[in-house]
């Protein structure tokens, strides 16, 4: 696959496996997906399906040394990043490609204070001096919303609220104003209201910056509020990707459907029985070579059958095509 | 009828030490002041942003803490003060599920003694017996047989979960209290678990007090739902209506913000700024005036901010910060024909 001019980052099928006590297993197996410029991707799945380590195998953070990149590319404008030095990668992230963390409290340093962690970001990526570092801080901050930024600079990390801190995580992440940024669940520890101002925050500056996003969650919610694109996970292969809404009104894939269906809305009634995927996602050694789907379902009995064909049913509706598991 | 459940002016304050003796310097009031009552077969709902104090109530209606001030009682029952010891007989009916089954689970126990435990810890049948309603348990929770002999960290978050459900039913009991137990599992896991709980309900006649943050679950589970903010009730009502007309300015910016999953619906949120007051200091007025700077705030101190029954079964705090003017004129009515039927602070 050649990289295409309007897209941004193109991963074109990425295997990322680790090693373990039971040999090398395969976390994310064979995924393709692309970013169209300014646009938001969401990739959303259970926990387990390889959402995270596609998106930390794209910046090359996997955990060492066990996370392994074994094959395919990642395009970021052009440049393969599974091919570039280290030291590129390094200017990269942070710089080009911006990364949000889900947990603000393990992202942040809790002996430094804020405002000399988000001037070490200028510090590194530009050549400015410490004095200009330190008011580009209080900038930052002030562009994320915190209140009275030259005040916060001087506050440790657990001086701050679970929403502040992801403010700081968020200022971080856009200090060289990059053209990519990774939100890996970047609300999930945070209530419903400081969700929506956090979403609201990154919808704005992902304007006023011309920024495309990645962002992973669980939450169909935020999928069909903020992203253009869905890309759905299962068990490490992509089942489904379509523009959000063409995925929400006409899902094709069994898991996509099953997803969306076991969410209780405002509007499904009350107390009455919610539709379920029984079972849950068999463990990574345990994975077949055929549908992963058929095998949570029972269907599946030996690793006979061969890997679903992953086709485009509609223009850039993709769907694996299980003969099981495809239902138009 | 003596309802299950019936709490009043509940008050849990946690102290705060400072300086060298570390005298008392202030307190965590984390409930403040808290009246309701649980029916036979009801689920109350209860939602709040982080710190609301929703968890300690929670635990304050088990007696896994001890209130500073109020009542509750337990069919009638005085627990308030009551001991370890004397609580243990009347714990049988009330029991708890916690959000984390991973916490909960004692690691070193095979699933089998950790459902067991209640049983042997109040002399319910022999060995035999007790094998037989272990293996009945798993089975009406959904888990294999085989499970017992093995040990929680084995299962998934999902699995788990159904062992603390199947220790909390050995019991037997009336009323039990889950605090936050699906926000830790995955869509398709959660839906199963609420499904479980609902037919146990059925089934055994149970009563739920159902701590969530996340509305939408709260709003399927719920026969009525007490929204809370700061250690107070705001707003109580039954679910449908509480949904469909919430009066209180907090509960609507609540149900505003959450994300539906359907791209063609587009509202507009109500975006709160800042965050949650500490409950070491609360504003002496309406706690949520204060944070949203409302104009009426200075006149909301020293003002009795309990509920009011606006409409028949919906009650909402006295705020004129947190109503609309129609509203708030409609309280300014009642309370001056009769005594307000229903008062918390």
């Amino acid at each position: 696959m050649n990289p295409s001019g309007d897209n941004i980052l193109e991963v074109d099928k990425l295997i990322t496996s680790f090693e373990t006590d039971r040999g090398l297993l395969r976390a994310v197996d064979q995924v393709s997906f692309s970013v169209p410029e300014g646009k938001t991707v969401g990739i959303v799945g259970e926990s387990g399906c390889g959402k995270s380590v596609t998106a930390m195998s794209i910046v090359r953070l996997l955990p060492q040394p066990t996370g392994k990149i074994l094959g395919g590319h990642v395009f970021f404008k052009g440049r393969d990043l599974l091919r570039s030095s280290e030291s590129e990668m390094r200017r990269i992230r942070g710089g080009d490609i911006g990364v949000i963390f889900q947990e603000p409290m393990s992202a942040l340093n809790p002996v430094h204070r804020i405002g000399r962690q988000v001037a070490e970001v200028f510090r590194l990526h530009k050549k400015i001096s410490k004095k200009d570092a330190w008011d580009a801080a209080i900038e930052m901050l002030d562009l994320v919303r915190i209140p009275a930024p030259e005040k916060r600079v001087m506050d440790y990390p657990h001086q701050l609220s679970g929403g502040m801190r992801q403010r700081i995580v968020i200022a971080l992440a856009l200090a060289c104003r990059p053209s990519l940024v990774i939100a890996d669940e970047p609300t999930t520890a945070l209530d419903v209201t400081v969700q929506a101002q956090i979403l609201d925050l990154m919808a704005r500056l992902q304007d006023e910056m011309k920024m495309s996003v990645i962002l992973i969650t669980h939450d169909l919610g935020v999928i069909a509020e903020t992203c253009d694109e869905v890309v759905v996970m299962y068990a490490g292969r992509v089942v489904e990707k379509a523009p959000v809404g063409e995925l929400f009104a006409n899902p094709l894939h069994a898991y996509t459907k099953g997803l969306l269906n076991s969410i209780p809305t405002l509007e499904t009634p009350s107390k009455s029985l919610l539709n379920t995927i029984p079972g849950m996602v068999a463990p990574l050694a345990e994975h077949v070579h055929g549908c992963r789907f058929c095998q949570r379902m029972g269907r599946i009995t030996r690793d006979s059958r061969e890997r679903p064909r992953f086709a485009e049913v509609s223009p850039r509706h993709w769907v694996e095509k299980c003969p099981e598991c495809y239902q138009p | 009828m003596t309802p299950l459940l019936s709490i009043s002016d509940l008050r849990v304050h946690f102290p705060v030490r400072g300086g060298v003796l570390l005298r008392q310097t202030g307190a965590v009031r984390a409930v403040d002041g808290v009246s309701l009552e649980i029916a036979n077969s009801e689920t109350l709902g209860l939602v709040g942003e982080s710190g609301c104090g929703k968890s300690t109530l929670g635990k304050a209606v088990v007696r896994l803490l001890k209130p500073t001030s109020g009542t509750i009682l337990h069919r009638g029952i005085d627990v308030t003060h009551a001991s370890q010891r004397s609580m243990r007989p009347l714990r049988r009916d009330f029991q708890m599920i916690f959000q984390d089954p991973a916490e909960s689970l004692d690691p070193r126990m095979s699933v089998r003694s950790i459902i067991e435990e209640p049983l042997v810890i109040h002399r319910l049948g022999n060995r035999a017996e007790r094998i037989k309603r272990v293996n009945g348990l798993l089975d009406r929770v959904g888990l294999p047989v085989s499970a017992a002999d093995r040990y929680s960290f084995e299962f998934s978050g999902g699995q788990r979960q159904r062992i603390g459900i199947a220790r909390a039913l050995a019991l037997n009991p009336k009323l039990i209290v889950c605090d936050e137990p699906v926000s830790a599992l995955d869509v398709s896991i959660q839906s199963q678990i609420l499904n479980l709980l609902v037919e146990l309900q059925r089934d055994f006649g149970l009563s739920y007090l159902f701590i969530a943050h996340d509305l939408s679950v709260v709003k399927h589970i719920s026969d009525r739902v007490a929204v809370m903010y700061l250690g107070k009730i705001v707003e109580l009502a039954p679910a449908e209506t509480i949904y469909r007309d919430p009066r209180h300015a907090y509960t609507k910016a609540l149900l505003s913000a959450i994300p539906t999953p359907d791209p063609r619906v587009r509202r507009t949120k109500i975006l709160l700024e800042g965050d949650v007051p500490s409950p070491i200091d609360p504003p002496a007025g309406s706690a949520f005036g204060h944070r949203t700077g409302h104009p009426r705030y200075a006149e909301t101190i020293g003002m009795d901010l309990g509920l009011a029954e606006i409409a028949p079964g919906h009650h909402v705090a006295a705020d004129p910060c947190c109503l609309s003017e129609e509203d708030w004129q409609k309280i300014r009515e009642l309370r001056k024909t009769a005594a307000p039927p229903f008062t918390a602070a």
